[in-house]
């Protein structure tokens, strides 16, 4: 007998697929459509109606990685991207796990206030974290120079967020505080999925609380951690918002804190003086996307799938 | 309860209803958010006394802010009838999109002198776009107290501004020098702008530029960065994190001495500042004997081609050309000085003690703005990094030199 058609199935992947192709497979397409064009900025020759851009095949990626005026900020940008994104994993995802892993140890009292509270600042907006800090750090009104001071070693403050040295670190590290909840987050609900069956059998095989840590917790959350690894390179490699409200779109000092977010920003939308290009825009916006689809497909080709899982 | 909730949802609707073009109100666009008391209190009432039938709202969108969502605004259809215009190249963009009308035809431009005119005109000057308003000068602002005090009197060289910053450095209460590198168009506009204009003799240099006979490498602008770099050692400690804001807060409450900036503080600071300040003229070079004041076209107002009500709006920016308006403006928000050819009565004494400085000096405009501000990369945002890194030590003058030559040659034919 012929097997009736699943038309149940279309009816409910269709609103699903509707919005998606409408508000992110579409404009997707149409960014990588225009990164082909060429429009004239002081529109001396645009009549408002047709032919506003011209087409200049992949003229815009050769200025974009060859043109030294573009290709400095464009490399620069992913420069301090990558940099970024390494703080994050070197710094966040252990803290994250360490703190996940206090957190679901047995002995622990008060576990809703320090998971409470460490989650906070992600549920803050980044507006105010970066107002905050902008004044925590700040020359005049700011208190490290107090708390230094208390301890005698004022001379080590520096304007952390106006050198070029430090300005990058010492934004990742707000954001890295800020967000060090989510990974948290993530890595105690992994760790409390863990079943006590497991942990008892390897307790009774002799195995300490930090031997248990290392071999049987942690080889069971490894899915989790490269699950958080792939997310806060996707987050990172969108990031803006913080350097937005820290130190605005020129990213100072001299684009030392410039990510591919704030160069696209200021590309596409111009900031005072300088004014917006739609095509180059879009170009940026492509390559961060190839980019980040570029990290995505080697997380899942020689990562995800050499992974483990264990069934429990 | 079912009343509540329907009261509730109305008024939040509401909330969601967009200030945009819609027939029997006329909005205004604007950067200046500072100026909204003055326009809702003064200058909106006084239209209305003689044009009771026409609503007109002041709507202001953050000043780095503007330009880009004003072109987004005026590209999606949402933007007000009346748009507050930057001047030259960032306006004509506009123009030339077919975004803003013509007002050739428009009353009362004879109220103007040309060079206010130029600023919002197309390159051959057929068209005018935008009415002009107001322009802002440059100079040093300082605390009268902090002064008597330490018993200084106002520097007029260079070695004057230097010797004097040494004496308040010396005595060491106060900060020098109230600005920082955080903001760096703050920086680049209230140094550069500021005191350039006496290294490149004011519109002789701004022209030589355009033409191509003088080069940002010359020694002047070199010169220029030189006396610039040495403000860093009259900043506060840690001027690097110092932002616009900051340095404002800093003067205001009495914490320095001078602060480099324009005319526009002025109606700011006579609210916030509870002390006497006054201003004096940007320092000229040693042994020069002229003298040169950016008096800087900066606001102009233009008609959105796709207003509804044109007619109204027309009424408006005629208005605006009058010397009634001129008055109120003048006073209302004292710093900015109207562009207009009558006769005004400006009441407040700093205002006046920068006015006062173009019965000596000549005038000239911002030197980045007129026809060298249109190219990729944006010579404002070039000068803007250069100032800051030459402050901040982390450029010499010869390479800041170099790079703002390098950034303008890049597309401008006459520097090639």
């Amino acid at each position: 007998m012929k097997k009736k058609f699943p038309y149940h199935i279309i009816v409910f992947l269709f609103p699903a697929c509707f919005i998606y192709t409408i508000f992110m497979i579409f404009p997707l397409f149409d960014t990588l459509r225009i990164s082909f064009y060429t429009q004239d900025l002081m529109g001396s020759n645009l009549d408002n109606t047709t032919g506003v851009r011209t087409f200049t095949g992949i003229n815009n990626y050769r200025i974009l990685f060859f043109d030294e005026l573009w290709s400095y900020h464009f490399w620069n940008a992913l420069k301090n991207n990558t940099y970024f994104f390494i703080l994050h994993v070197s710094i966040q995802t252990p803290i994250g796990l360490l703190i996940a892993a206090f957190l679901s140890s047995k002995e622990l009292k008060f576990k809703g206030t320090y998971r409470t509270l460490i989650f906070l600042p992600a549920m803050m907006s980044i507006v105010i974290v970066g107002y905050i800090f902008n004044l925590i750090l700040s020359n005049l009104w700011g208190i490290p120079q107090t708390l230094l001071g208390a301890v005698g070693l004022e001379n080590l403050y520096q304007p952390w967020l106006g050198l070029k040295e430090t300005a990058l670190i010492t934004i990742s590290l707000i954001s890295i505080w800020q967000f060090v909840g989510i990974p948290m987050m993530l890595f105690y609900a992994a760790l409390l999925n863990i079943p006590d069956e497991v942990l008892e059998a390897s307790k009774i095989d002799g195995s300490n609380g930090i031997t248990t840590f290392w071999y049987i917790k942690l080889p069971l959350i490894m899915p989790t951690v490269g699950l958080m690894v792939i997310l806060t390179y996707v987050g990172n490699f969108n990031a803006f918002d913080l350097i937005f409200a820290i130190r605005g779109l020129y990213a100072g000092p001299e684009f030392s804190t410039d990510l591919m977010g704030t160069f696209f920003y200021r590309t596409f939308f111009g900031f005072q003086h300088q004014l917006g290009n739609p095509t180059m825009g879009a170009t940026v916006a492509s390559a961060t996307f190839g980019i980040i689809l570029i990290g995505v497909l080697v997380y899942l080709f020689a990562f995800q799938k050499r992974i483990t899982r264990y069934q429990y | 309860m079912r009343k509540f909730i329907s009261i509730t949802l109305i008024s939040i609707s509401s909330l969601f209803v967009f200030n945009t073009a819609y027939a029997g109100k006329l909005v205004i666009e604007s950067w200046r958010n500072d100026d909204a008391d003055a326009w809702n209190n003064a200058i909106i009432p006084a239209f209305n006394a003689k044009y009771p039938d026409i609503e007109v709202i002041f709507q202001t969108t953050i000043p780095v802010q503007y330009a880009g969502s004003m072109n987004a605004k005026l590209e999606g259809g949402t933007a007000g009838d009346l748009i507050t215009c930057i001047p030259f190249d960032q306006s004509l963009k506009l123009f030339n999109r077919g975004w803003l009308d013509s007002l050739n035809s428009l009353g009362g431009l004879d109220n103007y002198p040309q060079v206010a005119k130029d600023a919002w005109s197309t390159d051959d000057g057929s068209d005018l776009f935008c009415v002009p308003m107001a322009s802002v000068s440059h100079g040093f602002m300082y605390n009268k107290e902090i002064f008597a005090e330490l018993g200084l009197s106002i520097p007029k060289t260079e070695s004057e501004f230097f010797a004097t910053l040494d004496k308040i450095k010396d005595d060491g209460n106060y900060t020098p020098l109230a600005i920082g590198t955080a903001d760096t168009w703050a920086t680049a506009i209230m140094g550069w702008q500021n005191v350039g204009p006496n290294y490149w003799a004011g519109e002789k240099g701004r022209k030589a530029i355009i033409t191509g006979e003088e080069k940002f490498t010359d020694q002047h602008y070199v010169d220029l960065l030189t006396s610039l770099q040495r403000w860093s050692n009259y900043m506060a400690d840690g001027y690097q994190t110092q932002t616009y804001p900051d340095s404002q807060n800093l003067f205001t409450l009495g914490m320095a001495a001078i602060y480099p900036t324009g005319s526009w503080e002025i109606f700011t600071f006579s609210q916030n500042a509870d002390f006497e300040f006054s201003a004096f003229p940007p320092y000229t070079q040693d042994g020069q004997t002229d003298c040169y004041i950016d008096d800087h076209t900066d606001i102009g107002i233009g008609l959105n081609s796709a207003s509804k009500n044109k007619a109204e709006a027309k009424i408006f920016l005629e208005w605006l050309t009058s010397a009634e308006f001129a008055e109120i403006f003048a006073n209302e928000v004292p710093g900015f000085f109207p562009l207009h050819t009558h006769s005004i009565n400006v009441n407040d004494p700093v205002a006046k003690e920068f006015i006062s400085w173009k019965d000596t000096c000549d005038t000239t405009i911002r030197n980045s703005s007129h026809i060298v501000g249109r190219g990729e990369p944006n010579l404002d945002g070039v000068i803007y990094e250069v100032v800051s890194s030459v402050i901040n030590g982390t450029m010499t003058p010869e390479e800041g030199a170099a790079k703002t030559e390098a950034s303008l040659a890049n597309w401008y034919e006459p520097h090639q």
